[in-house]
């Protein structure tokens, strides 16, 4: 997993509750063998104004103007700000990795919902959950400064902007020792490998058939 | 100290250690893997440059974007052709073991790993699959997994897991003539609900599951997930030994000894207490239809379909009445009038030696119905095909009307060429009756394979036994 110190960027708002999963990336792109390539397809149902296909040429395609990210000031943003219960719906991983590959590495919204949130993690993308209130203040700033950026620093849990405007968030500290150390689960796992090791020699004796 | 159930014995014999918070480390014996779920998983491995753990314990194979028609052709959608040929590469390079899709032992996954004895009994199964919980049927810890944790099993060969409770689904009695493990299976559903075996892994006992084959118990622990459980158990027995009994992957000489020996103790211990336990009576459970959207919408096929008012609470009331919109039925018609346009026999529930001959065995030299535009048996691997084909139940069907198709996941899912038009009603063996799952707009009827059968004979359900 990608380590997350300190990310700077501009922050594209994208105003809206309970987006789902099937909103972020559409069902017919999971039959793609990689983790990445998603970014293209991000939000596709609202991103372009003609059906998608997986394999097909989505420079080609007709963009909606009208969608914030297709906007030339956040092609770059790698900040997602949104409304309540963002990521609701299936299991897909396919959502978080469409999310990082257009560029994100947060999410601020004012909740998330569970299965999304947990992968979230998986691939080094920060889900911050401030307050309704807060949030409302950001998707105002936005409204007003196109340019509007925020740094966030996860080792003081902050969200900051260039006007002095800071605010704390809540993380799990887990979790954050994962994300500023840059471990997985399966590095995790693995500093345990001996354990694993000694485990697998003690069965080998009792069950010496699972390991033919 | 009350006992042990099975549950917790394999539990124990896998943990490798545990945290304070009792997630535990647990130890994989065998992963599974298909083209779906899996190509992400080897490409993280590659990038983080680490090896599988322990490739042995690797089993892979092709099965949900195979074609069912000739296979000279290959595979006409290219992004599905990629989804095979990357499994291909990934199981070339990394040297695993490997059913490719001209090998005669490809088939679905769940069909395939206890076809070659790559499921034994007391094994952690897993694989990025719901329905994993297939493998539980052998006294094995089986579930589906997902993306990252398929890369996790791959490069750790253990998962991090909290421990489910336990619950016991006793079936006791015996079943009636031309009643099936799938109805049993669909009766249990009907009865915990889609959610109730949420948080639990559950195990299946009492006579009438002890006297089903290991077919009939594959079929029972499939289900599992669509009752809530992410894994399912059927206690070591007998018939459990000699179906595994010189299976190829499966121990030989002193080691079979020994290995039998050890899973004779596959049991839950009489005194073991389950945090919940439930008891249908055999006798009582009549050959089950579904007529909703989800698994336990489910009847007896010589009952009438339900109408929102037989429901208590505001939930399942509008529930039934968006189920009976989407399916194009009507509240109170008796199941057996309903009119069907399509038959699968197949999938991972329904697609068994024992399966197919239960089907054949109802044809009696009947043919399809007119109404019935198309009839699919689709084996679940190659061999069951020869099997089949060896035992002339292929000539039975095709005189029949129906198609003899080649071994995949086929319309279980409709992601390869067979798949259900908009509005088309279908017969079918598997196991998911969700909107769009055989298709958009499809709508899918869960039966066994004989009601499937008798259903494509007289062109609407019927109850097998008077049939
Ligand atoms: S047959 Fe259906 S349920 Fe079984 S593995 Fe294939 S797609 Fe999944």
């Amino acid at each position: 997993m990608k380590a997350f110190t300190q990310v700077s960027g501009i922050v594209a708002p994208l105003d809206r509750s309970n987006v789902d999963t099937d909103a972020i990336i559409p069902k017919q792109y999971l039959k793609s063998i990689k983790r990445s390539g998603f970014g293209v397809t991000l939000f596709d149902d609202w991103r372009y104004l003609d059906p998608g296909e997986p394999g097909q040429d989505h420079a080609k395609r007709r963009v909606n103007p009208e969608f914030v990210l297709n906007q030339p000031n956040y092609q770059s943003a790698n900040i997602l700000l949104a409304r309540e219960n963002f990521g609701c719906g299936s299991s897909r991983e396919h959502a978080v990795w469409a999310l990082d590959d257009f560029g994100f590495r947060a999410v601020i919204a004012p909740s998330f919902a569970d299965i999304f949130f947990n992968n979230s993690f998986k691939s080094g993308l920060l889900p911050i959950a401030l307050s309704a209130e807060v949030v409302d203040t950001l998707f105002k700033r936005c409204a007003e400064d196109a340019q509007y950026s925020l740094t966030i620093d996860l080792a003081a849990q902050t969200v900051s902007d260039t006007q002095g405007w800071t605010q704390q968030f809540d993380i799990d500290p887990f979790r954050k020792h994962c994300l500023l150390n840059g471990l997985d689960d399966i590095g995790l796992t693995l500093q345990h490998s001996d354990a694993i090791k000694a485990y697998e020699a003690q069965r080998a004796k009792t069950a010496p058939w699972l390991f033919a | 100290m009350s006992g042990k159930t099975l549950y917790d014995k394999i539990w124990e014999q896998h943990v490798v250690r545990s945290e304070e918070d009792g997630t535990a480390l647990l130890y994989i014996d065998r992963h599974l893997v298909h083209e779906v779920t899996s190509p992400q998983a080897f490409e993280g491995l590659t990038l983080a440059n680490r090896q599988p753990w322990r490739t042995s314990s690797m089993v892979a194979v092709v099965d949900h974007n195979v074609p069912t028609t000739d296979r000279s052709a290959g595979i006409a959608d290219p992004v599905s052709r990629l989804q095979v040929e990357t499994l291909d590469k990934n199981a070339d390079s990394f040297k695993l073991q490997y059913f490719n899709i001209n090998d005669v032992r490809q088939g679905i996954v769940h069909v395939i790993g206890p076809e070659q004895g790559a499921t034994l009994p007391g094994m952690t199964v897993v694989c990025g699959d719901s329905h994993t919980a297939t493998h539980g049927a052998f006294g094995a810890l089986a579930f589906g997994i997902g993306t990252s944790e398929v890369e996790h099993v791959m490069a750790t060969q253990c998962l991090l897991q909290k421990k489910m409770k336990n619950m016991l689904v006793r079936v006791d009695g015996e079943l009636g003539v031309g009643v099936t493990a799938k109805d049993v299976v669909l009766a249990i559903i009907g009865k915990i609900g889609t959610a109730g075996g949420t948080g639990y892994t559950i195990e299946f006992g009492g006579s009438a599951i002890q006297s089903l084959s290991m077919e009939g118990r594959m079929t029972v622990c499939n289900m599992a997930i669509e009752g809530g459980a992410r894994a399912g158990l059927v206690a070591v027995d007998q018939t459990t030994i000699d179906y595994v009994k010189d299976r190829p992957m499966a121990p030989k000489g002193e080691q079979w000894d020994a290995a039998v020996a050890a899973w004779r103790e596959l049991t839950s211990d009489d005194d073991a207490v389950f945090d919940k336990v439930v008891v249908l009576d055999a006798a009582e459970i009549e050959p089950q239809v579904t007529w909703g959207t989800s698994p336990e919408m489910v009847t007896g096929v010589n009952s009438a379909v339900p109408a929102p008012a037989d429901f208590d609470d505001a939930v399942k009331q509008n529930a039934c009445s968006n189920a009976l919109k989407y399916m194009g039925i009507e509240a109170k018609a008796p199941m057996t009038s309903i009119q069907i346009d399509k038959v699968f026999i197949g999938s991972c529930t329904n697609s068994r030696i024992e399966d197919l001959r239960e089907a054949a065995s109802v044809i009696k030299g009947r043919r399809v119905a007119n109404n019935v535009k198309l009839a699919l048996v689709v084996p679940g691997s190659g061999l069951v095909k020869k099997q089949a084909e060896q035992e002339g139940l292929d000539k039975l069907f095709i005189d029949a009307g129906f198609e003899w198709r080649e071994p995949g996941c086929s319309m279980c899912l409709a992601m390869n060429a067979d798949r259900l038009e908009p509005g088309e009603r279908c017969a079918s063996t598997s196991n998911r009756n969700f909107e769009g799952r055989q298709g958009a707009g499809g709508r899918t009827h869960l039966v066994s394979p004989a009601m499937a059968s008798a259903a494509a004979l007289a062109g609407h359900f019927v109850d097998v036994r008077s049939f």
